[in-house]
């Protein structure tokens, strides 16, 4: 288990786990981006991290990537407590630790470098790769893993990639550094399907080979089924169900769970013109009564949680 | 079809590079009708954005359109004059980028973008704008009080929501979409998406759709159209292109989408 029911104050923390989040809280004035999330990451082992657009899934990943403060709560890396931050050398170490790749690829790459020198940096700067034939190989195939062809990819720059291809670079360049935690935000939602597959048994592969601990962060629940073993469903800051994925997926218990399932794509059911009256409706019934916040906690299975719905104000 | 609103013809877009010429889009022709809901499919790459950027005619240097004609109620969009294109772009043909919610002005209140958008090509006043404004929220779910927030204080997919509502905002006849909901979760992508079908057949607007994700651009569109390395390889009624696809290619991205496990005690949609 490595999605942990958040029991305020308890130090309930994985044996394994290289990174844990302990009933972090993170607000923006009146805003309650996080409250008590509390889960960990495991060496080999993906979470895949789903909900609405705006429950604070960025959020937490930019806590991870201590490139924000939580408001309240504690971080452990390795068991050790770096919610605050520490000597310049824990935090070089930390950084290296926990790569990223975000989820606007239009954003992340820097227009004047080429695709090759975006990877040769960091294989350079770690020390992976020595002399120029080692740098250049080093790039071939950090592209050749992520499906682009080097020869015609890695003199490029990135306005001369579409956006599904700047992501897969993304996704190289975070591997260059050989992160044991990767934090992948919408890493495919960019990516077209017949690509989106290759990436996800991609980030697994890459998971079971370097034993890294994935955070799969993704509006996509049908992808989270392939890539990791536990799954948080967030809604409006909280966790509202987590655990085994199959679990979850197959047995959903809270109604956002339930509605966020119901709303994945399906060919054989055309929208119906006149229809989206009643699917808003619905859907805003089910907000309503996910948003209070509860401290019930319903265990359902042997890894499966689900809060239970807190009083409306 | 005689009354397409747009018609495309034997496009052909290049990427003049130093190392020489890359087709990006070869021979294209199809036709948008009134009132329809037109997908484009294809893997990244295959050139869906190069068309979309060439029917505005925002594709910058190194692009190149090396052929053809797209034509608007019959009038060749290539031929205008950027002044009278202007008057198209926008007001007659809106368009949601893959990247649109980073083209919101950081700096300034997002009603104020309302507004500026509907000053310039309206005239608009303050009063006005601000009532349209609160309108489009509400018809993209986001409360209207938040029309006074910076778009740094909103979630990428409520700034893509908010894109949107701009949009639409200005009525046009033609609606570009290009991934508009690829950073949206399920749930609001469908809100979204069931409302432009609706507001689709209560005005009449057309949509060309861009999107990889066939399931779907099966759920909305029409007709589909499906790319690959540039070139047209299907087009069709939606129900031939996904229960009958004629192209292999098609078939193997039909293939190549992750489902769902199968599940027990799942509701489907409501009622
Ligand atoms: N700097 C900020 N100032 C104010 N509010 C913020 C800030 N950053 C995030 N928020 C708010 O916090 C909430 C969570 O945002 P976050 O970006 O974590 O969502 P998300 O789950 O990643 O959404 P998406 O799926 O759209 O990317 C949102 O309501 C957002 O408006
Ligand atoms: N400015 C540019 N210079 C050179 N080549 C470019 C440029 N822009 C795009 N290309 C190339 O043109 C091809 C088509 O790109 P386009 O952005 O139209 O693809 P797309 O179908 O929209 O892909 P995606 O689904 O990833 O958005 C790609 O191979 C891309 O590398
Ligand atoms: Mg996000
Ligand atoms: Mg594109």
């Amino acid at each position: 288990m490595n999605a942990l029911p958040d029991i305020k104050g308890a130090q309930i923390t994985e044996a394994s786990s290289v990174i844990a989040l302990e009933d972090i809280t993170r607000s923006f004035g009146l805003v309650h981006a996080l409250r008590g999330i509390s889960f960990s990451l495991v060496p080999g082992r993906a979470l895949a991290l789903v909900g609405e657009s705006g429950c604070g899934k960025t959020s937490c990943a930019r806590i991870i990537a201590r490139m924000d403060n939580p408001t309240s709560g504690t971080m452990l890396f390795r068991g050790k407590d770096v919610t605050a931050v520490g000597s310049g050398t824990e935090e070089k170490s930390y950084r290296r630790a926990v790569q990223m790749v975000f989820q606007d690829p239009f954003a992340s790459l820097n227009p004047v470098f080429s695709v090759g020198h975006h990877l040769v940096r960091p294989l350079k700067l770690h020390g992976h790769v020595q002399g120029r034939k080692g740098a250049a190989d080093g790039v071939d195939a950090l592209l050749e893993s992520v499906g682009l062809d080097p020869i015609l990819t890695a003199h490029k720059f990135p306005h001369e990639l579409s956006g599904g291809q700047r992501q897969r670079v993304n996704i190289a360049r975070a591997l260059a550094v050989q992160p044991e935690v990767l934090v992948a935000d919408e890493p495919t939602s960019m990516l077209d399907v017949s690509i989106r597959l290759g990436i996800l048994e991609l980030l697994s592969s890459i998971k079971r080979q370097r034993n890294l601990a994935l955070l799969y962060i993704t509006h996509d629940i049908a992808t989270a089924a392939h890539v990791a073993e536990e799954i948080v469903v967030m809604f409006a800051g909280q966790m509202v169900e987590w655990g085994d994925t199959m679990s979850v997926i197959t047995d959903p218990r809270h109604p956002y769970t339930k509605l966020l399932l119901s709303a994945v794509p399906d060919p054989y059911q055309p929208f119906v013109p006149g229809d989206s009256a009643q699917f808003l409706q619905h859907a805003e019934k089910i907000r309503q009564i996910s948003r209070p916040s509860s401290d019930g906690i319903d265990k359902v299975g042997p890894n499966h949680f689900v809060r239970t719905l807190g009083k409306i104000a | 079809m005689n009354n397409a609103l747009l018609q495309i013809r034997d496009l052909s877009v290049d990427y003049l590079l130093d190392k020489g010429v890359f087709n990006a889009v070869k021979n294209v022709s199809f036709d948008i009708g009134r009132g329809e809901l037109f997908g484009l499919a294809g893997e990244s790459g295959c050139g869906k954005s190069t068309i979309a950027y060439a029917i505005t005619r925002l594709a910058k240097p190194p692009a190149w359109v090396a052929g053809g004609e797209i034509l608007l109620d019959g009038q060749d969009l290539l031929g205008m004059t950027e002044r009278a294109l202007q008057v198209v772009r926008w007001k007659r043909i809106g368009m949601v980028f893959q990247s649109a919610m980073n083209s919101l002005n950081p700096l300034m209140r997002v009603e104020a973008q309302f507004h500026d958008v509907l000053y310039r090509h309206t005239g608009s006043n303050r009063e006005k704008s601000r009532a349209r404004a609160e309108e489009m929220f509400r018809l993209v779910g986001i409360p209207a009080d938040r029309l006074s927030n910076y778009p740094h204080q909103f979630s990428g997919g409520m700034r893509q929501r908010i894109v949107i509502a701009i949009c639409l905002a200005l009525s046009p006849e033609l609606i570009i979409m290009d991934e508009p909901t690829t950073a949206l979760d399920v749930v609001v992508q469908r809100e979204i998406l069931e409302q432009v079908v609706d507001l689709q057949k209560s005005h009449g607007f057309s949509v060309l759709f861009i999107t990889h994700d066939l399931h779907l651009m099966a759920q909305i569109c029409h007709r589909i159209g499906v790319m690959l390395k540039g070139e047209l390889v299907e087009v069709g009624d939606v129900k031939q292109v996904s229960r009958a696809p004629v192209h292999d290619y098609t078939k193997r991205l039909w293939g190549a989408i992750p489902s769902l496990p199968s599940m027990n005690a799942m509701e489907r949609s409501p009622a």
